[in-house]
């Protein structure tokens, strides 16, 4: 049956704000963004909130639910207990425009940053070859859904804004990973990845892949992995000493 | 209210809309060197298209040798009732392989075949597996593929320029409100930005509109909050024509439960991969509802039907896997009947019939969905299933070659525009048709500029300023008890819409919804916005309910009128198709405030096109003066396959 639910919810923008109390109705079955829809039909038309497909699909109502990044149309009001006092807050990370909607637009400068997927040149459309196993490791990492949860929970950048310029967070480093590991990709992104995109911030707590809504395992398949990667290149003995051996060469012959 | 600011920004095309359609026609445009301005309503790469599911048809052939671009023709045709026009989807037909193969240089991962090709899936309407895909997220591939092709021109622009913006500017979360025209020529549009409330007018030489369907006019349905068909509404008044308004697709398995998932799309992948729907006496009732016109080609037993699934070619598929306009009517005939499931669905079955390892894997995004939005386990348990409002056949009228409307400088392409699918798309069309007319338009609209570009119109302060000040309406009557919100009106509107405009119609119910539709009109003449004017979502929905309002009574009209059941238009009290029906379209355009409905006719099915399918088929959907016509111009013109050898 239906019931009475007491949410309060981050009403303002940029110049501040706060918390706002509603007493709203919630039926079976629905979600946070049902009850959020509900005030703003009843009782606050101008409230802000981002949404799109309402089906865990677009990631586009990402917020923070009594503290926890989630996605308000994949939350079940079940989950919480009825007397409970549901807090609603827009993402931490990113500033706020108005209400629940953030600018999230440090990760579409992030995005622009990461060199685009480069294809052995000469091979032309129709003559791709790839064998499923191979393309299952980079097809993990495109089920993102970019609803930027994992950059809000990062706590390299959510309390520190001064890391941002140097720290590109883990949804990129999920499309650095699918990129390095496409089975035709030719670019090298893996030293970019941590001189350029700040890989080596990352001290893998794995909160992003607690709170992704695709299930990518972001820390284990595609961090971790490239943190090797990088390893490998940059302290590898025999490759250091061979790279070390070249700037001297340049060094002496100028 | 004092004088709103407006900001110009001018480019040689503007895109409305970053969907599969307008993204693909971005990428076309730029790659010609011209200036693009996309506009979207949502932030970049949110669009619809992230919704599509089971894949993207093509006829590459990957998985059965015998397709090929006429049998995807063919299919094409008879999926939507031979109401298709037929030379879209000829190039429909011949295209798309080369779309998908495209999509992979520009990083897509499809699944593949043990060969290391794209592996296809099978659907509903399609003789052979056509289907790209990744699992059953391809929208979401789509979307991001065409996302990252646009960042990665852009990245080239930086590299040339300085100015990652100097060739593709994205206007994300912005707002069209109408289409500056001079002289009945395009010459932009006029908008505004949500995060700030400030206004804009993109003045452009060729405007491309890609803004999608019109799902959300309906209760029940699989779209997202975008589908409000403003693109379509715009250009109506603007002057462009609309056609097959009439044919809306309800897609047969959308959830039933709980309530506030009700709508959301369940893959048509589900019956491809092997589910069978089922009524509550477990029957698989789909065996009754194979009607004449598909007789021929589908299983009449379910041993015969299950076979398919492992030797295609020496049975026919199952009837589950008819076209979704059949399949969506039989569900609600049985529901009708009292065999329905609790929830007033039918019950959608592959846990009995495939394996829970199998099922994780071709359907990952199901199970999820179910597991976590209804606690339904799908590899143990059968999923309630039920129509939902899915895809708008019918929209702006376009010329098949350039996707160019009535309106010089205007194109437009995606299910905003009409006439490929007839009346009744087939699954896995939408996103092939996105990429194959989304260039053509891109490329027509590159010539446009190139012939015309130099006449670009301009428009004076105080014009946009009066556009400013009428779109601010609303504010003025904040707190005025005489003045509604825009929420009440959407929610009647949708209610009207599904309950009289839905599946089944009759006439005495189209005549009652536009008699609803005075009404609501009436009412959103006095609506009213609360509140700042920045990220004002009671504020946005003023506009989009005037379209959604428009488009309603398009629909209604143009069902009133069509006197037959065809595809996504079933008449209760005309229940069979009329082969005269079948020549004529309906063509919507706006006569000052009134939609005005004509019939026109319909474009000739061109004599070597005819000869793909036999006369006893033919029969089915032309006037016999028709065939013979097609005939005779086939002997004349020696064609090498007479009628009725076309395999």
């Amino acid at each position: 049956m239906g019931y009475t639910a007491h949410f309060r919810v981050w009403r303002g923008d940029a110049n501040g704000g706060g918390l706002v109390d509603y007493d709203v109705e919630v039926n079976p079955g629905e979600v946070v963004l049902d009850v959020i829809h509900r005030i703003q039909a009843e009782q606050a038309g101008d409230l802000a909130v981002r949404w799109n497909c309402k089906a865990g699909k677009c990631g586009s109502c990402s917020m923070e639910i009594n503290g926890y990044p989630r996605l308000a149309c994949m939350t079940r009001m079940s989950i919480y207990r009825q007397d409970e006092i549901i807090n609603v807050t827009p993402m931490r990370t990113f500033p706020v425009i108005k209400d629940l909607v953030t600018d999230v637009s440090f990760n579409f400068e992030k995005l622009l940053s990461i060199p685009a997927f480069a294809p052995p040149p000469g091979l032309q459309p129709g003559e791709y070859r790839m064998q499923q196993e191979d393309v299952e490791r980079s097809q993990e990492f495109r089920k993102c859904i970019e609803c930027f949860l994992c950059q809000d929970v990062c706590h390299v950048i959510r309390d520190h804004e001064e890391n941002k310029k140097q720290f590109a967070g883990p949804r990129m480093f999920i499309r650095l990973a699918e990129l390095d590991m496409h089975p035709l990709d030719v670019a090298d992104r893996e030293i970019a990845a941590q001189e350029d995109f700040g890989l080596g911030f990352c001290n893998i707590t794995k909160c992003c892949t607690e709170v992704c809504p695709a299930g990518i395992k972001i820390t284990d398949n595609a961090i971790i992995p490239m943190k090797e990667r990088v390893v490998d290149r940059k302290y590898d003995p025999l490759p250091f000493w061979r790279r070390r051996r070249r700037v001297e060469e340049r060094a002496s012959a100028q | 209210m004092g004088q709103p600011t407006i900001t110009r920004h001018s480019s040689d095309i503007l895109i409305i809309g970053a969907g599969g359609a307008g993204l693909r026609a971005a990428i076309a445009a730029r790659e010609a060197g011209k200036t693009v301005t996309i506009v979207c309503k949502s932030l970049f790469g949110k669009a619809h298209t992230v919704m599509a599911e089971g894949g993207m048809a093509a006829a590459m052939g990957n998985v059965n040798p015998h397709d090929n671009w006429q049998v995807h023709f063919r299919d094409t045709m008879r999926g939507g009732k031979f109401m298709s026009h037929p030379r879209m989807a000829e190039l429909h037909a011949k295209e798309s392989p080369m779309r998908v193969w495209e999509l992979e240089t520009y990083g897509a991962l499809f699944d593949r075949t043990p060969e290391g090709k794209i592996s296809q899936r099978n659907f509903g309407g399609h003789e052979y597996p056509r289907l790209a895909h990744v699992g059953d997220r391809t929208g979401l591939e789509l979307i991001r593929t065409l996302q990252q092709k646009v960042t990665s021109l852009q990245q080239d622009d930086k590299k040339a320029t300085g100015d990652a913006e100097s060739g593709i500017k994205v206007f994300a979360e912005t707002t069209i409100i109408r289409l500056l025209m001079r002289d009945g020529r395009i010459g932009g549009a006029f908008g505004y930005q949500r995060a700030t409330g400030d206004f804009f007018s993109f003045t452009a030489a060729a405007v491309i509109i890609a803004t999608g369907g019109l799902g959300k006019t309906f209760k029940v349905t699989s779209n997202s909050w975008e589908s409000t068909g403003d693109g379509l509404a715009i250009a109506l008044r603007a002057g462009a024509t609309a056609i097959n308004m009439e044919f809306v697709q309800f897609h047969p398995t959308g959830m039933m439960w709980p309530p506030s998932v009700r709508g959301v799309l369940v893959t048509e992948s589900v019956r491809g991969d092997g589910g069978v729907l089922r009524n509550s006496e477990g029957k698989r009732f789909m065996f009754n509802y194979v009607p004449e016109v598909f007789r021929n080609q589908y299983a009449t037993t379910e041993e015969e039907g299950d076979r398919w699934y492992t030797d295609p070619d020496h049975n026919k598929r199952p009837p589950e896997l008819l076209p979704r306009d059949e399949v969506a009517r039989a569900i609600n005939a049985e529901v009708k009947a009292g065999r329905g499931s609790p929830h007033g669905g039918v019950f959608l079955d592959i846990g009995s019939r495939r394996s829970e390892e199998f099922i994780r894997r071709r359907l990952p995004s199901m199970y999820h969905q179910f597991k976590q939005l209804a606690d339904v386990d799908i590899t143990k348990e059968p999923m309630e299933v039920g129509p939902t409002g899915h895809y708008a056949m019918g929209g702006l009228e376009v010329d098949p070659d350039t996707q160019a409307t009535n309106i010089p400088g205007m194109f437009c392409a995606g299910e905003a525009s009409g006439g490929l699918h007839g009346s009744n798309r087939l699954g896995g069309n939408s996103l092939s048709d996105l990429a194959v007319f989304g260039k053509r338009a891109g490329d027509a609209a590159v010539a446009f500029v190139d012939e015309h570009g130099h006449q670009t119109p301009r428009f004076s302060d105080d014009e946009l300023q009066a556009y400013a000040q009428e779109a601010l309406e609303p504010f003025r009557h904040a707190g005025d008890p005489g003045y509604e919100n825009a929420y009440d009106i959407h929610r009647a509107l949708q209610e009207m819409m599904f309950s009289l405009v839905g599946i089944i119609r009759t006439e005495d119910e189209m005549r009652q919804a536009l008699a609803e539709l005075d009404k609501l009109d009436e009412r959103a003449k006095k609506l009213k916005a609360e509140g700042p004017i920045a990220f004002n979502p009671g504020w946005h929905l003023c506009f989009d309910v005037q379209n959604m309002l428009l488009l309603g009574r398009c629909i209604a009209n143009a069902a009133l009128l069509r006197q037959e059941s065809r595809g996504g238009h079933t008449r209760n009290d005309f229940p069979t198709m009329d082969p005269e029906w079948r020549r004529t379209l309906l063509e919507c355009s706006l006569d000052g405030d009134t939609v005005k409905v004509v019939r026109i006719p319909g474009p000739k099915v061109a004599p070597e096109l005819m000869a793909l399918f036999d006369r006893h088929e033919l029969e089915k959907y032309f006037t016999e003066e028709e065939i013979d016509e097609a005939e005779a111009a086939n002997r004349a013109g020696g064609a090498a396959v007479a009628m009725g050898e076309g395999e």
